[in-house]
């Protein structure tokens, strides 16, 4: 469709060479929203203008809201959801808190709505390229959160979002991450799903009993006292639980029905791991190429991606406790003012918990769109210490 | 078309008005609100099938705290700044027009935080009527001034009285061209009702500015709100009329007013709100009110 598209059909398969941002555009037509509301922001644009073509070309029933900023985007797909429909949205970046608001309240109100981002730095100081801080900044929103590595990632990714964020058990909205540019600008091959066999046996029609109608009227949003507040907010944190399984579940539905693989924390040459990268989103592709090297080298690195970022998974504790692997170098994308890189936090934290002592080095690399390649890994893990900016 | 129209219209008279109520007592609304008995009268002209979207304002804390409401239809209470993207939303997935949806939202959610949205609803025209009740301040946080407060009125954040002119949203969305939009006041609910039925019969965003006195946040007695409603209307300081393709058409209670307006002291000497303006600053207010009627005389041939 695109003049980068070269269509060509290998059995079943439909194998197209693609950007992230038309990956995105391609699997939420699969999953046919009713409506998508969005607002254009470097590098999620194409997706918007991906969806617009889409939408014009097949006469589809989707209803574009082409709206005057992020705030509405999400609101209108808000509202949609509220009525009980499919609703999509993407954003990146100053969009994404420019809607935070409404990112908290559509968790609260349990709506099952994708989002794409396209993970991209904070201003001041413009500058569009890849960080993800603006996903991190909204990790407490009470949204699923996946982080990519690779287009087909996030094609498959945001299928199998639609699948989990409807989940009669789990009904919370779901944000699918793919880096600005390193994945939204990059083409590379793409299987595409049989569109029906996607509608048909993986993903059910949306049913959501709190979506308002007309046979018992209610009023979504009202006032609400501490005791119910704090209730509504447990059953959030419960609905949350539950997503942990139900994602496995969709990940081993989507291996069964289209052959690919997903796990939470998918792992690289962990078995005789000395010593292991955690990283997220492409800097995780980028160090496999870094693992291999290493490997070649002699040195026995491994790899750990964090793909589901929200819920965390716990699968990182069982994969950590039984690595051979004394140090853990976790590289961050991100940086949280006063406090270090996020997803080394996180993984201190759930250690601790689990009472599983490793080194954890925590290294800031990659910021605005820093490059990062597989020999700058390389270095990276040679690292030690508490906090260290790579490159300064 | 026009005739038969017109004869629909002569036809609502108070025996016409629904007798159902959409918006239930027990509502946790303070005495002689006007903005509730405003929206009581919007949903019985809109009947039962209408979903309504209610943007943070009093009439979400009249609603009742959780699990009552008072609300007799299907209600999404909405975020401060997005009332009119919501609706847009509501509407893409509620496409029979047989269903009304009615977004409702203060002065403070439509002229100031929520402009932006409404603005970009009625370029996209999505279809729904957007009513904005206009208590002229913040009363939900205690009575803080908006951008729709008066020149001259005490809020809790201007003491000494606004130094600035209320915000013409009418205009402002006048300049939009929507299909329909209209003024009303709530002291007027035939005429509000006719131009909520009005509205709903048209397709694309509609816009309704509803005048309603609000008994603490203007230092009235609540019972004379009605009675203060109209003298907004008597004195011209409020105008009730309709606009479709850019003809405004001054609605009865205004072509009266604008033959023979009382002077607006008579509006202000009995609202606490005004106690603070001079003479001076009461003539300055006269000479505006002297203009805009000049300005509508002119416009609507009167």
């Amino acid at each position: 469709m695109s003049i980068a598209t070269q269509e060509g059909v290998t059995g079943q398969d439909h194998r197209v060479f693609v950007t992230g941002c038309e990956a995105v555009a391609r699997a939420v037509m699969t999953a046919k929203p009713s409506v998508i509301a969005s607002y254009p922001i470097t590098p999620q644009t194409e997706i918007v203008e991906k969806l617009s073509l889409f939408i014009g070309e097949n006469g589809s029933e989707c209803q574009f809201i082409a709206v005057e900023s992020e705030h509405s985007a999400l609101s209108a797909c808000i509202g949609a959801s509220s009525c009980g429909v499919r609703t999509f949205t993407a954003t990146s970046s100053h969009g994404l808190l420019y809607m935070a608001e409404m990112v908290h309240w559509a968790a609260i109100a349990r709506l099952p709505i994708v989002m794409a981002n396209a993970n991209r730095a904070l201003g001041s100081g413009w500058n569009i390229w890849a960080d993800h801080l603006d996903a991190l900044s909204l990790r407490d929103a009470g949204w699923i959160q996946f982080f990519a590595s690779s287009v087909q990632e996030v094609y498959d990714t945001i299928l199998i979002a639609f699948r989990v964020a409807e989940n009669e058990g789990v009904m919370l909205p779901a944000m699918v991450n793919l880096d600005g540019f390193l994945l939204t600008h990059i083409n590379q091959p793409l299987n595409l799903v049989d569109d029906d066999l996607y509608i048909s046996e993986f993903l059910d029609d949306l049913k959501m009993e709190h979506a308002l109608n007309f046979d018992s009227p209610h009023t979504l949003g009202t006032l609400i006292a501490p005791t119910d507040n704090y209730r509504v907010q447990h059953d959030r944190k419960v609905g949350m639980e539950r997503a942990k399984t139900v994602i496995r579940e969709a990940e081993e539905e989507f291996l069964r029905l289209f052959g690919r693989a997903y796990s939470p924390v998918p792992e690289y040459r962990t078995d005789d791991a000395e010593v292991l990268l955690v990283a997220m989103g492409t800097l995780a592709k980028e160090a496999e190429e870094a693992v291999d090297i290493m490997r070649f080298r002699g040195i026995k690195a491994g790899l750990l991606q964090v793909r589901q970022f929200r819920p965390f998974p716990d699968e990182i504790i069982d994969i950590l406790e039984r690595s051979p692997a004394d140090t853990i170098v976790v590289v961050d994308r991100n940086y949280s003012g006063g406090c270090g890189g996020i997803l080394a936090q996180e993984i201190k934290a759930r250690l601790y918990s689990a009472d599983v002592k490793r080194e954890i080095v925590s290294v800031i690399a990659g910021l605005g769109g820093q490059d990062i390649s597989a020999e700058d890994l390389v270095e990276i893990v040679k690292i030690r210490g508490g906090e260290y900016w790579w490159g300064i | 078309m026009v005739v038969a129209e017109t004869k629909k219209q002569d036809r609502l008279s108070k025996n016409r008005i629904n007798k159902a109520e959409y918006l239930l007592k027990g509502n946790s609304s303070c005495p002689g609100c006007t903005a509730m008995l405003a929206i009581r009268h919007i949903l019985k002209a809109a009947g039962p099938d209408t979903f309504a979207l209610v943007g943070a304002c009093c009439a979400v804390v009249c609603e009742g705290v959780y699990p009552n409401t008072c609300m007799a239809i299907p209600t999404l209470d909405t975020a401060f700044a997005c009332t009119a993207a919501m609706a847009s939303g509501v509407r893409a997935a509620v496409r029979d027009r047989g269903i009304n949806v009615i977004a409702i939202a203060g002065d403070g959610g439509t002229v100031d935080i929520g402009v932006q949205a409404l603005s970009g609803a009625i370029e996209r025209n999505d279809d729904f009527l957007y009513v904005c009740y206009d208590n002229e301040a913040y009363g939900n946080t205690g009575m803080q001034r908006s951008g729709s407060t008066p020149f001259g009125a005490v809020t809790t954040t201007t003491p000494f009285g606004k130094r600035e002119d209320k915000k013409d949203i009418a205009a402002i969305i006048g300049a939009h061209n929507p299909p329909y939009m209209a003024t009303a006041c709530a002291s007027y609910p035939i005429d509000l009702q006719r131009k909520v039925e009005r509205a709903l019969s048209i397709e694309g965003t509609k816009f309704i500015h509803v005048l309603a006195p609000c008994p603490p946040g203007w230092r009235i007695s609540t019972d004379k709100a009605i009675e203060v409603g109209k003298l907004a209307v008597k004195s011209c300081s409020f105008f009730l009329y309709e606009m479709e393709e850019r003809k405004i058409r001054m609605s009865k209670p205004s072509i009266n007013a604008i033959k023979k307006p009382i002077p607006v002291r008579e509006y202000y000497r009995v609202q606490g709100r005004f106690a603070r303006m001079s003479d001076e600053e009461i003539e300055i207010s006269q000479q505006k009110i002297d203009a805009n009627i000049a300005y509508f005389r002119e416009v609507c041939d009167l």
